[in-house]
């Protein structure tokens, strides 16, 4: 696979760390009501779906940015890559 | 036998080995083709009957001649004789025989088929159960597989290579340099792999006429013409075996396979090519027919038979008849004719077509009901009684498009009644492999011409380059049409549909009423279409007869998919230049070449070499080694490399609330030039990871981590950095091969640096207490950093200085403390005096414990968030009757430990349900003179005194220890302090 780094351009995919579902960007407020509950959650579920997916990958092995990298898990097709850090807060 | 007038008798003459015989060839043979001249009949016995096989095609998919090739380490199993070329000292020999390929001993399984057919092994060695792993398992295995293996390393050198290109093109025939010549012309670079070592793909096998002259002069020069060109690159002897996302292909070059002098050059390349898009000239595959005794000898492809006729004047007999069901058998007959062979028959199972030609005895609407001859073809005997005498049988049912790379993405192949034949169906990615010519289904040479044409240029047009003229191109006429008649229905016990897998008409109609009908499961069921040729011959023929079974028409029962590898490829090839120590790199630590000098003896931690314990004269056992160690640092000072521990420089300025989140514990307030223990979580609330941070400067610190963490806690922090805090102004860096870091510890510890420090008073313990740090210069100038923490418990210091002056450090150090009797220590001494202090490392940072665990939950401020708060407060974690961090002593003190052991209570049976607890670290302590132990048991806090069973129940070991202090020396601190 080919990953289009929105700053290094098309990347090998063995440059990179899967790290799965992306929603690993909404951590629960440490203070909100029944936050255990919630943190369980964000630690435990995570979507799997065959389709479009948003997904966490890491480039160790280039510049260490963790992208956020919208794929389709049944044909491969990249749909979009964003530094995750740009998606806070959208 | 060999045509004498053939052009390739002029060429140099070869010399080879087959099962020991010497023979001769032509440069420009395959193994195969020097065989047939050589009239070698039988190159094979098949996998599960052992019965004779002979060379049945001309390319890859070639399901009998496989050959070990090589002798000793070189040997390799299962490689196709057709896809050798030929060099003078080649050695190959037949394999999957006992005794000789003429006299298979385990031919006795072929008067056995009628009992060992598909499912034979699932249904029979069921039971009795015990027999499984001493009788029928031995019998099996020996039995099973393809080929043998030398079972010594191989040599040779495999390397590996990145190709970058915009339209790689898979195949150089006709219709595969058509597209090169037309798409080089757009400027893009072009990339052409071949598998063969010649260049011009099928027109090679046939004696096609282009603008007017043999195609040989066509390819020539096409392929000057190309070679020419900048943009242009040509691979040949080189297969593309798999197909991935986004445009990325694998393929493997035989660089001096063909070379019998093994050089220090790679003997293969797997190159990894990266296109925009992908041109597959690949081709088709011809198929066989199934009737009874089908595998003989001397029954070929019918393409095949003009390949080696035509290609290199090679015919494996005289007298030949041809059986199809389609055109394409009548060429074969023609151009044998031509040569001046006896053409017995044309058999075509078609009726009411007319002959396709009045020359030629033919045979419309009949079938062959019965072969002759074991070990070689010697008659064929048809439905309408007559018997014919022949040598070879040429058998043609049609060609099927090869399009095994377009499924290997699970693109579903589509059916094409028009042809009989799979074409490739794409798989809706947008990096499309484009099929052209016989791989798109078009099996005529004036329409491949045409095709070929239009399918670029359109290409061309929608990717909006230049645009090229069309070739053009005369050529003689082809005409093409096909049945599926493609197994017979008389004796299907010995109509064979898969040569390599032995499997028949008998099989396919076992599994059909046995339920297994779909194709996935027949495929499984029956062992069709497995192994080295991937059934490129055969497949077709088990879906024809499956359909037939049915009641339906194959494009209801569909296909199973290829998948990679198309052929098979050497593991030593995927390995490439990462074997053995080249496995990975190792990374040697900045005191190696001192540590060498003294004989270390080292040890792999992760991919570093560290020294594990220095021996001196007179010292047979390790542990005398590590325990002077242990003394002698006690006593006086050691010194030992603990470069290994990542270190993380840390700076920005909000750096301390950046650690208060990845700490449990707080350092906003950690004053400038102190050190603190801090203590990660994961998320979910178990231990991660724990070291010593050090602040330099208001917005700078230096983190430690363990070895084995150390790239994984950069990671972590990055994703707090970037995913989870990206406001904070932090930047991070690793610097763990930038400083050389040295533990310096014992009671003159301080002496010996005082002595190489520019300024010993800066390093007064008034000056600099305990867990103090600074940035200061030693040995005249140089610049280093001390940290005075300690993991022995002693009075000690880590100095780094940067990675280039670390060798000299470490042996300045020596020297400078000779006066001292300064000792190196190793990675076990360190192991030990840490036990002996009570401090918890992997051992106990294991990834199961938690804070709670490990004693440490008072580290966790409830003040500020950070990674892992929140779920550490889980019920679970906090029971009163959790294991807990404590110390461990051998009631009787001459008794030895081991870590792992489970402790039970005193008098209670060693059950899951009475296990209290466990022993993670065990150590000599050469200090107490026995044995101790570090562990985790049930309120371990409050059963100080206490006596327990450590139980070892692999070595059926039972020790009474007792309930300790985890700090086992100086558990107030004094000496580190001092």
């Amino acid at each position: 696979m080919l990953i289009d780094h929105p700053l290094l351009g098309p990347r090998d995919a063995s440059e990179f760390i899967y790290m799965g579902d992306a929603k690993l960007l909404n951590r629960p407020n440490w203070k909100s009501q029944n936050s255990k509950t919630k943190f369980l959650d964000y630690g435990y579920l995570r979507k799997n779906p065959a389709g479009v997916h948003k997904e966490l990958w890491y480039h160790e092995q280039g510049d260490r940015s963790w992208l956020v990298v919208t794929r389709n898990t049944v044909t491969h097709e990249i749909l979009k890559v964003e530094l995750a850090r740009d998606t806070k807060g959208k | 036998m060999r045509n004498s007038s053939h052009p390739i008798t002029n060429k140099q003459k070869l010399s080879f080995t087959f099962n020991g015989k010497k023979y001769f060839g032509y440069k420009g043979d395959t193994l195969a083709s020097a065989l047939i001249a050589n009239n070698v009949k039988i190159v094979g016995r098949s996998f599960k009957y052992h019965r004779p096989r002979g060379i049945f095609s001309a390319g890859s998919e070639e399901p009998n001649a496989l050959i070990e090739l090589g002798d000793g380490p070189y040997k390799e199993p299962n490689t196709r004789a057709t896809n050798i070329e030929l060099f003078d000292g080649l050695e190959g020999s037949s394999q999957n025989f006992l005794g000789s390929v003429n006299f298979d001993f385990m031919a006795i399984n072929d008067l056995l088929k009628n009992f060992i057919g598909a499912g034979f092994y699932y249904k029979t060695f069921m039971w009795p159960r015990r027999f499984w792993e001493k009788l029928y398992e031995p019998i099996i295995r020996r039995a099973a597989g393809l080929g043998k293996l030398s079972l010594q390393a191989d040599p040779s050198q495999y390397d590996k290579g990145y190709l970058h290109c915009d339209f790689l093109i898979i195949g150089s025939g006709i219709s595969g340099l058509m597209s090169a010549l037309l798409l080089a012309e757009t400027g893009g670079e072009v990339l052409i792999v071949e598998e063969d070592f010649v260049l011009g793909g099928r027109l090679n096998s046939e004696r096609s006429i282009i603008n007017g002259n043999q195609s040989s002069n066509w390819i020539r020069q096409a392929v000057k013409k190309l070679k020419s060109l900048k943009n242009v690159r040509i691979l040949n002897r080189t297969t593309v075996f798999a197909a991935f996302d986004h445009g990325i292909f694998a393929a493997i070059e035989k660089k001096t396979d063909h070379i019998l002098e093994k050089s220090s050059k790679p003997r293969q390349i797997n190159w990894k090519i990266y296109t925009k898009l992908c041109i597959l000239a690949s081709g088709a595959i011809e198929r066989s027919i199934a009737f009874p005794q089908n595998d003989r000898p001397g029954i070929m492809l019918a393409g095949s038979v003009r390949t080696y006729a035509n290609r290199f004047g090679a015919y494996y007999g005289q007298k030949i008849a041809i059986y199809t069901n389609n055109d394409d058998g009548w060429r074969t007959a023609d151009d044998l004719k031509n040569m001046g062979l006896e053409i017995k028959a044309v058999i075509d199972t078609r009726k009411g077509i007319e002959a396709l030609s009045s020359t030629i005895p033919s045979y419309l609407g009949q079938t062959i009901t019965k072969t002759y001859g074991r070990k070689g073809i010697k008659a064929i005997k048809l439905s309408s009684g007559s018997k014919l005498n022949v040598d070879c049988l040429a058998v043609s049912g049609g060609w099927s498009s090869n399009i095994h790379l377009t499924c290997h993405k699970r693109g579903k192949p589509v059916w094409d009644n028009n042809f009989k034949n799979f074409l490739s169906g794409g798989n809706g990615q947008k990096d499309k492999i484009i099929p052209v010519g016989a791989a798109r289904g078009i099996f005529e040479i004036q329409n491949i011409i045409s095709d070929t044409n239009r399918v670029i240029l359109s290409l061309i047009k929608k990717l909006s380059l230049s645009m090229p003229n069309r070739i053009t191109l005369t050529s003689s006429k082809e005409q093409y049409s096909c049945s599926l008649d493609l197994v017979s229905r008389s004796d299907p016990s010995n109509s064979f549909i898969d040569l390599q897998n032995d499997v028949t008409q008998k099989d396919i109609e076992l599994s059909f009423k046995e339920g297994f009908k779909s194709v996935e499961h027949l495929k499984r069921y029956s062992t069709l279409g497995m192994a080295t040729d991937q059934g490129k011959t055969s497949n077709i023929l088990g879906l024809a007869s499956m359909a037939k079974l049915k009641g339906t028409n194959i494009s209801e029962v569909g296909t199973t998919i290829f998948r990679p590898p198309y052929v098979p490829v050497a593991i030593s090839a995927f390995a490439g230049r990462s074997r053995g120590k080249d496995f990975r790199p190792t990374r040697l630590t900045p005191s190696h070449n001192v540590a060498s000098k003294r004989n270390a003896v080292f040890v792999e931690t992760g991919n570093w070499l560290r020294a594990q314990w220095f021996p001196e004269k007179g010292e047979k056992f390790w542990r005398e080694s590590v325990d002077r160690e242990v003394i002698q640092t006690r006593n006086s000072v050691g010194i030992c490399d603990v470069t290994t521990l990542g270190k993380i420089d840390i700076q920005g300025k909000d750096c301390s609330e950046f650690l208060n989140f990845v700490y449990t514990n707080a350092f906003a307030k950690l004053p400038i030039n102190r050190v603190r223990y801090g203590l990660m979580l994961r998320e979910d609330g178990v231990a991660y990871d724990d070291g010593t941070t050090a602040r330099l400067g208001e917005n700078h610190f230096i983190m430690t981590t363990t070895t084995a963490n150390a790239p994984l806690v950069l990671r972590n922090l990055e994703f707090v950095r970037q995913c989870l805090l990206p406001n904070l102004d932090v930047h991070l860096i690793s610097t763990t091969d930038s400083w050389a870091q040295y533990s310096v510890a014992g009671p003159n510890s301080r002496r010996l640096l005082q002595k190489i420090v520019d300024k010993p008073k800066d390093i007064t313990n008034e000056n600099f207490p305990f867990m103090a740090c600074r940035e200061l210069t030693i040995c005249g100038g140089i610049m280093a950093r001390l940290f005075r923490i300690s993991f022995s418990g002693e009075l000690a210091y880590e100095i780094a200085v940067p990675t280039q002056y670390g060798n000299a450090l470490f042996d300045a150090l020596l020297s400078e403390g000779q006066e001292f009797n300064a000792v190196p220590y190793g990675t076990e001494a360190l192991g030990v005096m840490r036990i002996e202090k009570g401090h918890v490392a992997g051992n106990e940072i294991n990834g199961q414990t938690t804070a709670q665990n490990l004693g440490l939950s008072r580290m966790i401020s409830k003040k500020a968030d950070s990674i892992g708060n929140i779920l550490s407060e889980r019920e679970g974690f906090n029971r009163s009757d959790i294991a807990t961090f404590s110390g461990f002593r051998p009631v009787q003190r001459n008794q030895k430990l081991e870590a792992g052991s489970h402790l039970i209570s005193v008098g209670k049976k060693p059950t899951m349900e009475n296990d209290e607890g466990w022993l993670s670290s065990v150590a000599f302590s050469p200090t107490l003179g026995h044995y101790i132990a570090l562990g985790f048991i049930k309120r371990g806090e409050t059963r100080i005194g206490e006596k327990v069973c450590a139980v070892n129940l692999l070595q059926n070991k039972t020790t009474e220890v007792e309930i300790v202090s985890p700090h086992f020396i100086d558990p107030e601190g004094d000496k580190q302090r001092g």
